[in-house]
């Protein structure tokens, strides 16, 4: 553990921290942000009421549109010179959001995803191979700077140029990837064409995330590679990687909530769903100066378990996220998530790789699944193959309970990504 | 003994197929039959060439994947019912026949036949228990 004494803490001193943190920020907050101020005011919620962690729930929401509506730094609480560093992540619509930390804020937020890299096995000894993008994306710098805190050695490769990826990784001998799980599975089929077996590289482990994956492609890329997969969670609204993360047990993620109080709400009232139960996870950025952004709805779909785990670790663990709720499909009024998709593919032998095509034919919603055929599902006969389709479009029928139609495409025909994975085409026009 | 044959899943799109011709043709294989079943969405294209591990590798380079499957060749007398009787035999001993594709042979006044049939040991005893000749890959490739 990079910090057993907060990853391992009692619950009473968790509790005393993430108390005594929650009064500083939501007066940091009200007193700095006009915005919040205004807010707290309407919602005639006193930031002076708040005594411990329990009060969180009295809060108001911050949701994704108040960061648009302020942009670009009307949500920043401290002047600019005491910024030192600014991301923005991709609005696939419009504005972007954009984030700002202080160099306490860069410190924890290094300090968050040293936890996760430790978790994963890294020690000052290994090489970090970074193959996240570079910029105003959060994936490469927060684990650069995760490395560099702990110790470890950083390799900046960024995204890109994968042949290059795989010499590097085995000239230098790589200990660790960190990168997209889509971009993994790239990584490693390149690998196979080069003829590279993984084997013979010390590559052991990889740290994967900023996009949902499911433990069938866990299980793949675990693999194909040849390493153990684990998952890193974390959205550039409350930091970046390192928000949560897996430990050797691979049961569920630790949450950093020193540093970033989780909570799961029900998605349509608000209110708070019991531990286990699925809905929207909600952060509070209890230790940030910057941005201290309070009830944040992130639009991911998880469920947060307590109780210590096999590691050692006492910290609360979410739920792999099962997508965010803009990814969510509504297809002839059944909710369909990506991921749902993925599981049911994995287990019927496919590789992770895939494309939802959605359309509207008179007036009626039509799902299309593409997925590359395997080598072990090819057959000489059409009958074979079409047989193959028809059970997956029967296993897809029985788990999503509504009809998909199954294209097989040929090995490597569907786009490969080298950041997040684009896995839905949505062709319906909306009157 | 039975003959390899090679099984490409392609997908419908203008070019494909020259493209993976021209992959065999550039690793020196030479392909002696050929066949293909279309479907609305996807074609499988059968091979029997001389060289299928080359084949194999070279069509693995470019990203496809290629089932392996043993099919039995048969050569008949290029005369109306010869080919009729083959089928004959095969269909009376209760041998699936999936399906069938054949060339013409290069010694004068033969057929080749290629037969992908759902038990290769029964179905070879049959034909050569009826005096019919099966090739072996040697004799293939050297038609």
């Amino acid at each position: 553990m990079f910090t057993p004494e907060i990853e391992s803490a009692e619950r009473e001193r968790l509790r005393e921290i993430q108390s005594e943190r929650l009064k500083k920020t939501v007066r940091r907050a009200y007193e700095n942000i006009g915005f919040y101020k205004k807010l707290f005011d309407e919602s005639g919620v006193s930031p002076y009421d708040v005594k411990s962690i329990d009060d969180i729930e009295n809060l108001p929401f911050t949701t994704k549109e108040d960061l648009r509506d302020n942009y670009p730094f009307g949500l920043f609480a401290v002047p600019k010179d005491e910024l030192i560093r600014i991301h923005a992540s991709s609005g696939t619509t419009g504005k972007q959001t954009v984030v700002g930390y202080t160099k306490h804020d860069i410190d924890i937020w290094s300090e968050s995803a040293a936890r996760a890299i430790a978790a994963a096995g890294g020690t000052k000894n290994d090489l970090i191979h970074i193959s996240y993008g570079y910029g105003l994306f959060t994936g490469g710098l927060g684990l650069h700077y995760g490395a560099e805190k702990l110790g470890a050695v950083a390799l900046p490769v960024s995204s890109g140029n994968t042949n290059r990826q795989v010499q590097l990784m085995r000239d230098f001998g790589s200990d660790i990837l960190c990168c997209t799980p889509s971009y993994a599975m790239y990584i490693g089929e390149t690998m196979k064409e080069l003829g590279i077996s993984p084997d013979s590289l010390p590559l052991r482990a990889g740290i994967f995330g900023a996009e949902p994956w499911t433990e069938g492609m866990r299980g793949e890329i675990e693999k194909l590679l040849g390493i153990k997969a684990y998952d890193i969670y974390g959205l550039s609204e409350i930091a970046g990687p390192g928000v949560s993360y897996d430990c050797e047990c691979q049961n569920h993620l630790h949450v950093n909530e020193d540093y970033f109080y989780p909570e799961i709400i029900d998605m349509d009232t608000g209110k708070p769903a019991g531990d286990g139960v699925y809905g929207e996870l909600v952060f509070t950025c209890i230790g940030k100066e910057a941005l201290p952004l309070i009830r944040y709805r992130t639009r991911d779909i998880s469920a947060l378990f307590r109780g210590k785990c096999a590691c050692g670790r006492t910290t609360v663990r979410m739920a792999k996220p099962k997508g965010r709720c803009d990814d969510m499909l509504i297809i002839r009024g059944v909710n369909v998530f990506p991921s749902q998709v993925e599981h049911v593919l994995t287990k019927m032998g496919y590789g992770g790789n895939y494309l939802i095509v959605v359309e509207r034919k008179n007036n009626l919603d039509q799902m299309e699944v593409k997925v590359e055929i395997t080598e072990d599902l090819l057959t000489d006969t059409v009958r074979g193959i079409e047989k193959a389709g028809k059970n997956l479009e029967n296993a897809l029928a029985s788990f999503l309970g509504i009809h998909a139609k199954v294209t097989l495409a040929e090995p490597k025909s569907l786009p490969r990504s080298e950041g997040k994975a684009k896995r839905v085409i949505d062709n319906r026009k909306l009157i | 003994m039975f003959i390899k044959q090679l099984s490409i899943f392609v997908q419908n799109e203008p070019g494909r197929l020259s493209e993976i011709a021209g992959v065999i043709a550039g690793a020196g294989v030479d392909i002696r039959a050929l066949s293909i079943a279309d479907t609305t969405n996807f074609g499988i294209l059968r091979l029997i060439v001389d060289k299928p591990t080359e084949a194999m590798e070279a069509l693995g380079k470019l990203g496809l994947t290629v089932k392996l499957t043993e099919v039995i060749a048969v050569e008949v007398n290029d005369r109306p019912g010869e080919f009729a009787g083959a089928l004959r035999v095969l269909g009376d001993a209760g041998v699936v026949v999936e399906y069938i594709y054949a060339f013409l042979s290069r010694s004068p006044g033969k057929a080749c036949v290629i037969l992908r049939v759902d038990d290769n040991e029964k179905a070879e005893g049959i034909l050569q228990n009826a005096g019919i000749v099966t090739l072996r890959e040697r004799d293939l490739y050297a038609v």
